[in-house]
């Protein structure tokens, strides 16, 4: 009997909270969006300003995410494969965004690029919008996202170890060929995992592009800031509607990476 | 390629790696560095290979200064203790990689593969990936891999250190061949004595860091240039102060001049020979060998007291 509670004790524990916490209210947006057919949740999502808030949404992630998949798998390099005055302060810097609340980088980047901002007037005086425009958006999201690809790749490098590649200098193989044929093919799943986690949280991202942005409609508002748009407008439906379609995308991410995960384990 | 080594120190912190190491390695012989662990032979070898650098000291290669050169410009072939197997590439493709990356033609590629892949004995392999391979097959993959963009020196860490008693005594013999084919240059490092004895024609021998004799397999037995050198090439009994090799020790029955008390502990018939081991008063061990005549002649038993004496003396300045 107690082999029983105790099999099932925590596996129904982790069942239920997630049930709880994660499924239940998910279920309940799907139900409420198709509460009256797909008609409505189907006028809300073809208005001019929530496409454009997807198409924003899109834009902002197809710029942030190869951004940071550079940056990570240089950064990891460099962590694992360097020695230099203040690694250890760049290996504490990488998960400073998972640390910091979103709002708090919002009200950085206000404060950088803002009229009174260190940047800010210089940036006005010729000419170039950052703040309320697209530019501060990315680089409010590129903050948020940054540590995922770097942080899958660091442990993979590590795992793997310096022997393939110092194997291929002795062969003649430059850096750059040593990287290109040695190394990324080493830490392609790692790349990819970190890819697919910085793509969902670019998705996703809120409260430092909601202080950014300015939140003009069909302007600077993303996805998810149409959300709150429209159920502060009351259109319940709208709200609703786009909810699902975020939904759905961060439904196929996990997907994506459960199907990749297990590849990548009997890749190596 | 000749390699000549002049004054390469190289310390890890506090850790005196190497110490004013001079060496000199003929072309196409076949040299061992050989020492117990921590006596820099591999901080040595990676430095020849330009995958470390020394804090002081040149290296030569073909009489030219190569100190400052990467190893991608010193036309080496480099063997990993622990294959350093391209895991992604099946053997074929890690055999290539020398050749694709120098971009030749792909047919000069796969004849060259081929060739390699009978000469160590792995065809039909081609197809597999590392992971397919024993250790053995792996570790000849990476002989072969080392040896495509043929290189005019080959260096190998520890090559056979991974694997079982068996395969190690196999690909020794194997590597002996091997070097009378293809006679490159060759330096391996070892921290077994027998494997360098059976595998080389020059050993350099290491401790602490420093040089402390170079010579033939046989010289370094014969005429070892310190106690410590004679303790490392083969066995050494201690008798009464002096260094004496088991054949070199004499039994008698009865005292005599010169001679210590000791008992048998063991006997051992080896076919011609015999092997006798004995404690002396302290205890410690004492290893005779001597003829079967002679074994024969003075009919000894477990547990007898005999007399044990040095043939020939060897005394180290301390």
């Amino acid at each position: 009997m107690t082999s029983l509670v105790s099999r099932l004790g925590p596996r129904s524990v982790a069942l239920g909270y997630l049930a709880v916490i994660l499924v239940g209210p998910l279920a309940i947006v799907f139900w409420r969006t198709f509460e009256d057919g797909f008609g409505p949740a189907w006028d809300a999502l073809t208005t001019p300003e929530t496409f454009n808030a997807f198409r924003l949404t899109l834009i902002i992630t197809a710029i942030a995410v190869p951004v940071n998949t550079v940056f990570g798998i240089v950064c990891a390099l460099a962590i694992v494969r360097k020695t230099f005055p203040g690694k250890s302060i760049l290996n504490a810097f990488i998960d400073l965004p998972l640390a910091l609340s979103p709002v708090v980088v919002g009200l950085s980047l206000f404060l950088l690029y803002g009229q009174d901002g260190w940047f800010g007037s210089w940036l006005s005086e010729h000419g170039i919008d950052v703040l309320f425009a697209l530019p501060a958006m990315v680089i409010a999201t590129i903050f948020v996202s940054l540590p995922f690809v770097a942080r899958e790749v660091v442990p993979t490098l590590k795992e793997i170890g310096d022997d393939q590649e110092q194997a291929a200098w002795t062969l003649g193989a430059s850096g750059w060929q040593t990287f290109r044929r040695i190394t990324l093919p080493s830490i392609r799943w790692a790349v990819i995992y970190g890819v697919i986690l910085t793509t969902a949280r670019c998705l996703g991202e809120y409260g430092a592009v909601a202080v950014v942005s300015g939140r003009l409609q069909g302007q600077t508002e993303t996805a998810t800031l149409r959300v709150q748009e429209r159920y502060e407008a009351f259109d319940l439906a709208g709200a609703y509607a786009i909810s699902i379609v975020l939904a759905c995308i961060a439904i196929l991410v996990l997907v994506a990476m459960t199907v990749i995960r297990p590849r990548g384990e009997e890749a190596t | 390629m000749s390699i000549l080594v002049r004054n390469v120190s190289r310390r890890f912190g506090d850790f005196v790696a190497l110490d004013d190491v001079s060496l000199e390695v003929e072309s196409g012989s076949l040299t061992a560095l050989l020492g117990p662990s921590g006596s820099g032979k591999s901080t040595l070898l990676r430095i020849i290979a330009g995958l470390e650098h020394p804090d002081s000291g040149r290296i030569l290669l073909s009489g030219k200064d190569a100190t400052a050169l990467t190893p991608q410009k010193r036309n080496i072939g480099f063997v990993f203790q622990h294959y350093a197997a391209f895991k992604h590439m099946t053997v074929r493709d890690n055999i290539a990689f020398g050749l694709k990356v120098r971009k030749r033609p792909k047919t000069e590629i796969r004849d060259r593969v081929d060739e390699l892949l009978s000469l160590v004995q792995l065809d039909g392999l081609g197809d597999r990936y590392p992971s397919q391979l024993s250790g053995g097959q792996r570790q000849r993959m990476g002989l072969a891999r080392a040896l495509a963009p043929e290189p005019e020196v080959l260096l190998l860490d520890e090559p056979f250190g991974a694997l079982d008693a068996r395969v190690r005594a196999e690909l020794r013999e194997w590597l002996t061949r091997l070097h009378d084919v293809v006679h490159v240059t060759t330096v391996f490092v070892t921290h077994d004595q027998e494997e360098a004895m059976e595998v080389a024609d020059q050993i350099t021998l290491l401790h602490e860091g420093r040089v402390v004799q170079v010579g033939g397999p046989r010289q370094l037995y014969d005429e070892p240039a310190s106690e410590f050198v004679m303790r490392f090439i083969g066995d050494a009994s201690d008798i009464g102060g002096v260094l004496v090799r088991p054949r070199d020790v004499e039994l008698l029955q009865e005292p005599a001049g010169g001679a210590v008390e000791a008992m048998i502990v063991r006997m051992t018939v080896l076919g011609r020979d015999a092997k006798v081991e004995l404690h002396d008063s302290t205890g410690a061990e004492i290893v005779a060998v001597l003829s079967r005549d002679r074994f024969d002649d003075l009919d000894l038993w477990r547990g007898q007291t005999v007399w044990v004496r040095a043939r020939r003396k060897r005394v180290f300045a301390a």
